[in-house]
Parts: C-alpha cells; sequence; structure tokens
C-alpha cells in the first residue's frame, strides 16, 4: 500500500507541458499551463503541496479553497476562450492527499469551493470540452470530486501507488468499526470497498488502466507511450456523448453495476405509468 | 446477518398491503402483502445473529391476535422485542384500515 | 423568539424533522398529487450490504416521488438519514440521479419538471465505498444539467445535516434551504478534529459547530437562501416558493470570481469567530455581484 508521496503530479505535469508553475498570480498549489498534446492545444491542470500556502490546512496536496477556486477559474477560462473555436482538451492529472480538513475551510464553504471547481469542470465537458483525468497517484473523496471525477475519460495508472477511494483505510476502518484487517479481507470479496486500482478497474468507470515501470522517474518513452493515450482518450471522449454514461454503459459496469442498471429500467417504466 | 422464517395458521385474506419503519439502529422496517393460501409468512433479516427463540416468542404473541393471510418481510437492525411488536401492530393497522 | 413562558406557535408547529423521509417528501407535493416510484415493495435494495451483514432496507434509503408542486410538475427524491446515515450507496444514488435525468428528459419534451433533493447523508457509504463516490459524480453531472431546465432544490433540515461528498451536490443547487437545527458542510467536527487535532476544531463545542456549519450562519452568510422553522408548511412554502421563482440567472458554483475574491480577501493567519465572519459575507455587499 501507498503512502501519499506528493511527487508524482509535479513529475507528470512536467513531462507533459515542460514547465511545473502556477499561472500568474495563482497560488503555487495549482499547476496550470497550455501545451501541445496531440494536434490540439491542451490545458493540464495538476494541484501539489504548497508548505508555504496561506491556508495551513492546505499545505500538504490537499485540495482546500484556493485550490479549488483557481481550478475553477483556469477552466471556466478556457471555456471563455474557447466558445467560437475548436474546444482545447482540459487534462486534469490528480495525486491529491485529500481534501482540507480545516476550520477555515468549513467556515468559508469548502463545500462550495468543490462544488465550484466541479462545476467548471463538468461545464467544460458540457461545452463540448474533452475532459480527461489520469490518476498518477492517489484521488481520494472529495478532493476528487472536486479535481477530476467530472472528466469524460478516467485514465489510471495500475500501479501501487494509485488509490482512487472514499477514505483513507485507517479513518474507515474507525468509521466503520472494524479492524484494517477486516476492512482488507472485505475489500478482497467487494470490489467497490477494494483500494486496489485494478479492482476499482472492474467498476466500470475506469477508460484504461496504463502500465507505467516507475511512475516517479518516467522514461521518455513511457511519457511518450502516457501521452498517446491521453491523445486517443481524447478522441475517444470527442466521439462520444457530453454526459457520464460511458461510466454506466461500459462492459464492466454491466457486469458490476447491475443494481444501477435495474433502477434504471424500473425507474424509467414506473415514471412514464399513469 | 441471520435470515430466520416462520409460518403460522390464517383465517381470513386481506386487502391491503403495508410498509412501516425505518432499518435504523434499533429499529425495523415491515413489509407486509397479502398471500395465497391459508398460511401467514414471515420472513426476517437481522444483523443480530443468535435470537432465533427471542423472535419466536413476539411472533407467537403477535400471531396469537392476527390471523391474515399475510407475507410479512421483517428487516431489522436490532430492535428490542416491544419495538418489533409496535412495528406489527402499526403494519396491521395500515393494512386493516 | 418570545421570551414569555411558552410560545403558541412553537407548540402547535407540525415537525417536519421528526418525519420520516417518505412523510416528508409526500408533504412537499399538492395534495393527493404525489405517487411513489420504486418503493420498498418493488425491493430494489444493496447488493452490497448484505454481503458483509449489514440488513439492507427495501428502498435502499432513498424515496423518490414525482407528483405536482404548486400546480407544476415535480420530482422530489429524499434520503433517509436513519439508514446507514443517509449514506449514498448504489442503488440509492442511482435512484437520485436516474430521477434528475428523467426530469430533465421531461423538461426537454416541454414539460416544465422541478427537482427538490432532501439531503439528510453523511456522503459515501463507506460500505459501497467506490460505487457511492462515484455515484455522487454521476449525480453531480445530472444536477449540472437539470439546473439549467429547472431548479434543483436542495433542502437539509436535519438532524443529520448534509456532509461529505454530498455537500458538493448541494453547492451545486438552484437554492439551499435550511433550518437552523440543520448543518451543511464538507468535512464534520469529528473528522476535522480527527485529521487536525482539538485545537483546529473542537467537537464538543456545539456552539461552534453550529456557528460554522449550521442553518443561521449559512443563510447570514449567503450561503442557503432560505431559512425555515421546522414547521411543515412552512417548509412545503418555501419549497413552493423556489419552484415557482425557476431557475436563477446565475448559480452560486458558477459566482467563482466572487467567491475567489472573497477568499483572497480572508486574512488566513488566524481562525475567524463565527459573528466576525458573518459581518465579512453578509449578503448586503456593496460591490458584489447579487444573485
Amino acid at each position: 500500500m501507498s503512502e501519499y508521496t506528493g511527487v508524482r503530479g509535479t513529475v507528470w505535469f512536467r513531462a507533459f507541458t515542460g514547465q511545473a508553475s502556477p499561472m500568474p498570480g495563482d497560488p503555487k498549489s495549482v499547476l496550470t499551463a497550455d501545451a501541445p498534446l496531440g494536434n490540439d492545444r491542451a490545458r493540464f491542470l495538476c494541484v501539489v503541496p504548497d508548505p508555504h500556502g496561506r491556508f495551513p490546512c492546505a499545505r500538504h496536496g490537499e485540495v482546500g479553497l484556493e485550490e479549488a477556486f483557481t481550478m475553477a477559474t483556469r477552466v471556466r477560462e478556457a471555456i471563455e476562450h474557447d466558445k467560437n473555436t475548436i474546444k482545447r482538451p482540459i487534462i486534469a492529472i490528480v495525486d491529491v492527499k485529500s481534501q482540507a480538513y480545516g476550520r477555515r475551510e468549513e467556515t468559508a464553504a469548502i463545500f462550495l469551493a468543490a462544488a465550484a471547481a466541479a462545476d467548471a469542470y463538468g461545464s467544460a465537458r458540457l461545452a463540448g470540452h474533452p475532459v480527461v483525468t489520469l490518476v498518477v497517484g492517489h484521488a481520494l473523496s472529495g478532493a476528487f470530486l472536486t479535481h477530476g471525477y467530472q472528466a469524460n475519460r478516467i485514465l489510471a495508472f495500475d500501479d501501487d501507488g494509485v488509490m482512487i477511494h472514499a477514505m483513507h483505510k485507517e479513518a474507515a476502518a474507525r468509521v466503520t468499526r472494524r479492524s484494517v484487517g477486516e476492512l482488507e479481507k472485505l475489500a478482497k470479496e467487494i470490489a467497490p470497498m477494494s483500494y486496489d486500482i485494478r479492482d476499482y478497474a472492474k467498476l466500470g468507470l475506469l477508460h484504461k488502466l496504463l502500465h507505467v515501470e516507475n511512475p516517479e522517474k518516467p522514461s521518455l518513452q513511457e511519457i511518450r507511450k502516457a501521452q498517446g493515450e491521453l491523445v486517443a482518450a481524447v478522441a475517444d471522449a470527442r466521439s462520444g456523448s457530453v454526459d457520464l454514461r460511458n461510466r454506466l454503459e461500459s462492459t464492466a459496469a454491466r457486469e458490476m453495476r447491475r443494481a444501477s442498471h435495474l433502477v434504471r429500467t424500473k425507474l424509467q417504466a414506473q415514471w412514464l405509468e399513469k | 446477518m441471520e435470515q430466520i422464517e416462520f409460518n403460522y395458521p390464517a383465517k381470513r385474506k386481506i386487502q391491503k398491503r403495508a410498509h412501516v419503519g425505518v432499518v435504523g439502529s434499533g429499529d425495523l422496517e415491515v413489509l407486509l402483502e397479502p398471500a395465497e393460501g391459508a398460511v401467514a409468512h414471515v420472513f426476517i433479516r437481522t444483523s443480530v445473529d443468535g435470537f432465533r427463540d427471542t423472535w419466536e416468542a413476539v411472533l407467537n404473541r403477535f400471531f396469537a391476535n392476527y390471523d391474515g393471510a399475510a407475507r410479512i418481510q421483517i428487516n431489522d437492525a436490532g430492535a428490542t422485542p416491544g419495538i418489533v411488536h409496535l412495528r406489527l401492530e402499526q403494519a396491521v393497522e395500515v393494512s386493516d384500515r | 423568539m418570545s421570551d414569555k413562558g411558552y410560545n403558541a406557535n412553537f407548540i402547535n408547529r407540525q415537525s417536519f424533522v421528526e418525519l420520516d423521509a417518505r412523510e416528508r417528501a409526500t408533504a412537499l407535493f399538492d395534495a393527493g398529487t404525489s405517487r411513489e416510484l420504486l418503493g420498498p415493495f418493488d425491493r430494489v435494495e444493496s447488493p452490497w450490504l448484505p454481503m458483509q451483514g449489514v440488513t439492507p432496507q427495501a428502498d435502499d434509503g432513498c424515496v423518490v416521488m414525482k407528483g405536482k408542486i404548486t400546480g407544476q410538475a415535480a420530482v422530489v427524491v429524499a434520503l433517509e438519514g436513519a439508514f446507514q446515515g443517509g449514506s449514498m450507496g448504489e442503488v440509492s444514488g442511482e435512484k437520485m440521479t436516474a430521477a434528475l435525468d428523467l426530469a430533465c428528459a421531461d423538461n426537454e419534451k416541454g414539460i416544465p419538471t422541478s427537482a427538490v433533493i432532501l439531503l439528510e447523508t453523511g456522503g459515501v457509504r463507506l460500505q459501497e465505498a467506490n460505487l457511492g463516490l462515484a455515484a455522487i459524480a454521476e449525480l453531480m453531472a445530472s444536477i449540472l444539467v437539470l439546473r439549467k431546465h429547472a431548479p434543483v432544490i436542495c433542502l437539509t433540515v436535519g438532524t443529520v445535516g448534509c456532509f461529505g461528498g454530498m455537500s458538493l451536490a448541494a453547492g451545486l443547487a438552484s437554492y439551499i434551504v435550511m433550518t437552523r437545527e440543520a448543518r451543511l458542510g464538507m468535512n464534520g467536527p469529528e473528522v476535522i478534529e480527527q485529521e487536525n487535532g482539538v485545537e483546529e476544531f473542537d467537537s464538543s463545542d456545539r456552539a461552534l459547530i453550529w456557528g460554522i456549519h449550521g442553518g443561521d450562519q449559512r443563510y447570514a452568510t449567503g450561503l442557503a437562501d432560505a431559512l425555515v422553522d421546522d414547521d411543515t408548511p412552512q417548509v412545503a412554502d418555501a419549497i413552493r416558493r423556489f419552484v415557482s421563482k425557476g431557475v436563477p440567472p446565475m448559480h452560486r458554483s458558477s459566482q467563482v470570481a466572487l467567491y475567489r475574491n472573497r477568499i483572497e480577501a480572508l486574512d488566513s493567519s488566524r481562525q475567524w469567530d463565527p459573528e466576525e465572519f458573518r459581518a465579512l459575507w453578509a449578503t448586503n455587499g456593496s460591490n458584489e455581484e447579487k444573485r
């Protein structure tokens, strides 16, 4: 299992864009750049640690108030700019520790900040921008809902350092009154509870699992390959609808989310009755 | 989670189905529906194992005064016998209204 | 509030908070116009809970009802806070999202249809973890589409409140209606105390909790659109008002510049008193965009 290291986001952002800086005026915890991707010029975004950030609870790779509103700003900027032209791809590079857990954050409505970022990403998708997320490390809970989960297509490395989940193991064990061992045992039989990205892939939400030998020090060849996968995902997104139905209609989802399908079918039938 | 079933003799048909309760901590939900034949079937799912005898006692007491041909589903999250009895009575009240 | 021996209005009120999800949903509709979809007798339950010894609820803790509110078509989706803390599982999540999608389709056919979501929830159901989280993301996507056509009204009255990932769904809503007892936030006080210590948030300080997350504070700081008493007619009336009001000119979650500037202006070197913060964000700011 993996601890959050906070390095992968910067590594991959730099690998794809040649730089690792915030845009002028933005906090250091949000990297944004427009860079070539295939035949497009894509906007890349990534949240990274900033030990000197203004908010003490958001200095180690958490998605806090500033991070959420900065991403909302930069995504909306791309939407506005591309209003009457080709919709540039929006690429979310994700390796986030968690949402920010702080009194300042709660007071100043981090729930709204998070919603604003998700709104921006979702609105970009609805406007026709192909939004693609690449999970290179951790994607937890509120942080992932804010940065990455509104994408048309989600890709992830098949590495032990990659984790998509609703809550860290220790906290989840505490809340559900189980031991970590019991939780791990359950997670082996119940795919949605698993901390293993390969089990997450079985849920049908992921577009593709990518293999990279060393995600913290990728070779040039591996970077090119990952880039190619992003280009393919962008094309695939452009060929599909702007909603998230691909998640439910994937082959894996038809197997793992039968209950969801049953809900859809029955609800539709009953809606039309009378 | 334990699944327990009981059957009791029934004398009358019932007309209306009923649903009461919530599967909250210390509570239960009851789904009561008309059944065929002269039998009442009770199906219990409970998250608290090992109380079959207690369930039997509660149901014996309930069916001493209830003779409807019903299929009764109980989804339980640790209710006391008193609460179980209350919910069953509420379900009957709705069903026989 | 009266300082007499008793308050007649208080005694005569019909508590909305004491109603279960089904009763709450029913109470919001024009009398006799509502029917439930995928109710308990359809038995569409969680496939995951029995696998881990947890008794499922026949409606998976989510009530979907269709009918009319103030004469207009509406769908109400209510989470049952007493079942697994109102948490989002695969089925309850899909019920909510699919209901909103059906409302959206009706809007596109020319039948104006609003949605009211009653959120008493701690967020993701950990027993279904990644399917719960994905469900919230999909719900958020559906809210974004529906709210262009018709209002999506979030109602949180307590006692559970609206926390976790579902607070983002509230954040996307066209309108948020709360009682004083209700709370809305991403992370509850216990979680914050666990992650960052009691100095950061003393979860035993009830006054502080409501001073940060409570309906009164949220309303006073412009983060909720209405504050109602725990009284069923008042709650139903507020919902009717927002259904009639329709889609707002701009949703709160889209007002990025306004809120980004407010965050910039905050002195992050210290905590702020609830009263002090209220003065900062009170919704009669002069140079700011108004809703």
